[in-house]
């Protein structure tokens, strides 16, 4: 049965909530993870592609719930050419259905209670108007909750940032606008992460081809709403799948969006913290948001534990400190990458495969091909910079 | 958010009965929390939009529409199921 009080609340159940509420419950806070949906892990809005890295941070790699494992990329100009870069490492294709699972299960092992079909809908507020807990709706049944601490994980669509006074409108210039199906009945190499570029297959953005299994892959794309208000994103989609793909078979079919935009200025308000999409911690040049909301998350989480512990919220700020430390300050300048590649013309873009290609073997890294792009846009060698030194 | 003006013309934003995949982006762009966004219910919160049309601009799916006319006459159903009927009401709070 679910109390009517508990240390945190964490809204939301995708890898940025679940790592919220396994790392607070950890630290010995009791955790209460709210999901919306009647499953975790499903609906799949996602390309489901992250490092090997990044994942054996938090689990232990297990073939339950890897689809593909990727040693290679392959990247497509507007006029065909492509690249091949060596990867150092290993990447993963997930099932994301069972990850989320296992990452919510963890969450449950350290303490947490998850209950699904609850769908919150408002903060409860002290006399002062801060967060006293949320007010939920618990298969349609509404029951107010109380916590000392409210964890916003509520993805891309977030809303409690927004009914905590945080800013986490994103920008029509930053969210990306996706849609992805999953397709079999198609040669699909097991072992390569493909990415197509260019104005008519994906303007500003790409399309990304990762292998889900023998003859199966997940193809999407993703363009700013900016560029959507032209030509949707389905409609890029589905011109592309045709092109390429025209005998496939649609497995699904989903919508997305990806907030490809530097973290939220604030993070924490009072007793209020965003993790994960909703407080925009995806890597806005790949748009990849999955570790590092898991990383968001960690953070989160064991700095709550703390304050709760020392009994001092004041202490939860130090969580926008060690995010910022950590991965925040990446991003921004990641932002600024993504801002040179998406200006890029696809006469730029054919010329960097051209000298791409021209390089030896073994100089044909991803750096190779990020120096060839240099000489096309020398002002982002200062941001690229950036990123090493310091 | 929320507090804005009230707008002084009829909603004009509609979302197709039954369409939508309910991914979110059109929320995650929304400047007044106007849209509510549930399992499988989605509705535009009347009294907070203002008719902007960002979240028409980032539906991937071309689910939701704007009407200069008003919405009024437009379908509101979204869904057969009798416990759904008031699919296109926000929660009252
Ligand atoms: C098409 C697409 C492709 C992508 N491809 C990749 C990729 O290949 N690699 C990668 O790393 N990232 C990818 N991403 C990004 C990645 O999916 C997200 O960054 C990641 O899922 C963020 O995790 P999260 O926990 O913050 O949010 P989510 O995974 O979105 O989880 C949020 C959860 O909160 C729940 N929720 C929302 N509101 C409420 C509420 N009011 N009450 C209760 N519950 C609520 C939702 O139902 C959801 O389960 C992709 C995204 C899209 C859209
Ligand atoms: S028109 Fe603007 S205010 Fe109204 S729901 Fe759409 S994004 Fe929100
Ligand atoms: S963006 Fe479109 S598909 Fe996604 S929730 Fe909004 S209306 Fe539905």
């Amino acid at each position: 049965m679910v109390k009517d009080q508990y240390d945190v609340i964490v809204v939301g159940a995708g890898p940025a909530g679940s790592t919220a509420a396994r790392f607070a419950a950890a630290g010995g806070a009791s955790v209460l993870l709210l999901e919306k949906d009647r499953d975790v892990g499903y609906p799949v809005r996602c390309g489901e592609a992250v490092s090997h890295e990044g994942v054996v941070q938090f689990i232990a790699p297990d073939p339950k719930w890897i689809a593909a494992t990727v040693t290679r990329f392959r990247l497509i100009a507007p006029n065909g050419k492509s690249v091949v870069p060596r990867l150092d490492g290993t990447a993963y294709v997930l099932e994301r259905r069972l990850f989320d699972y296992e990452l919510a299960k963890l969450a449950a092992n350290e303490g947490a209670e998850v209950i699904t079909k609850a769908y919150v809908y408002d903060l409860l507020r002290d006399d002062r108007g801060n967060a006293a807990g949320v007010k939920t709706l618990i298969k349609d049944v509404p029951v107010d909750i109380r916590a000392r601490v409210v964890i916003g994980a509520d993805g891309v669509e977030t809303r409690v940032g927004k009914w905590a006074g945080i800013e986490t409108e994103c920008s029509i210039h930053d969210m990306e606008s996706c849609a992805q199906v999953t397709i079999s009945g198609i040669e699909a190499e097991q072992d390569i992460l493909e990415f197509y570029f260019g104005e008519s297959v994906s303007p500003g953005g790409y399309v990304w081809v990762f292998p889900k299994g023998a003859g199966t892959a997940n193809v999407g794309l993703g363009i700013t709403v900016e560029e959507s208000k032209k030509k949707s994103a389905i409609r890029y989609l589905e011109e592309f799948v045709e092109r390429r793909y025209p005998h496939a078979a649609v497995l699904t079919q989903i919508a997305g969006g990806v907030p490809c935009a530097k973290t939220c200025k604030t993070l924490v308000r009072n007793n209020v913290m965003l993790v994960g999409d909703a407080g925009h911690q995806v890597n806005p040049t790949s748009g990849g948001g999955i570790i590092s909301g898991m990383i968001g998350g960690m953070i989160a989480g064991q700095v709550a534990a703390d304050a709760l512990k020392q009994n001092d919220l004041s202490l939860l700020t130090e969580y926008e400190t060690r995010w910022h430390k950590r991965l925040g300050w990446r991003h921004e300048v990641f932002y600024n990458i993504k801002e040179a590649i998406s200006s890029f013309s696809d006469e730029t873009l054919n010329s960097i495969a051209e000298s791409a290609l021209s390089l030896s073997d073994e100089k044909r890294t991803v750096g190779g091909i990020f120096r060839t792009a240099l000489w096309n846009k020398p002002s982002m060698l200062i941001e690229i910079a950036k990123v090493f030194v310091s | 958010m929320g507090a804005t003006m009230p707008r002084n013309t009829p909603l004009m934003i509609h979302i197709i009965p039954g369409k939508c995949d309910y991914c979110g982006c059109c929320v995650g762009v929304c400047p007044e929390d106007a849209i509510e966004l549930m399992e499988s219910r989605i509705s535009i919160i009347d009294e907070r939009c203002t008719n902007c049309r960002k979240c028409v601009w980032a539906c991937p799916w071309e689910v939701i529409q704007f009407h200069r006319e008003g919405v009024e006459q437009l379908p509101k159903i979204q869904s057969l199921f009798l416990n759904q009927k008031k699919a296109d009401e926000p929660l009252s709070r």
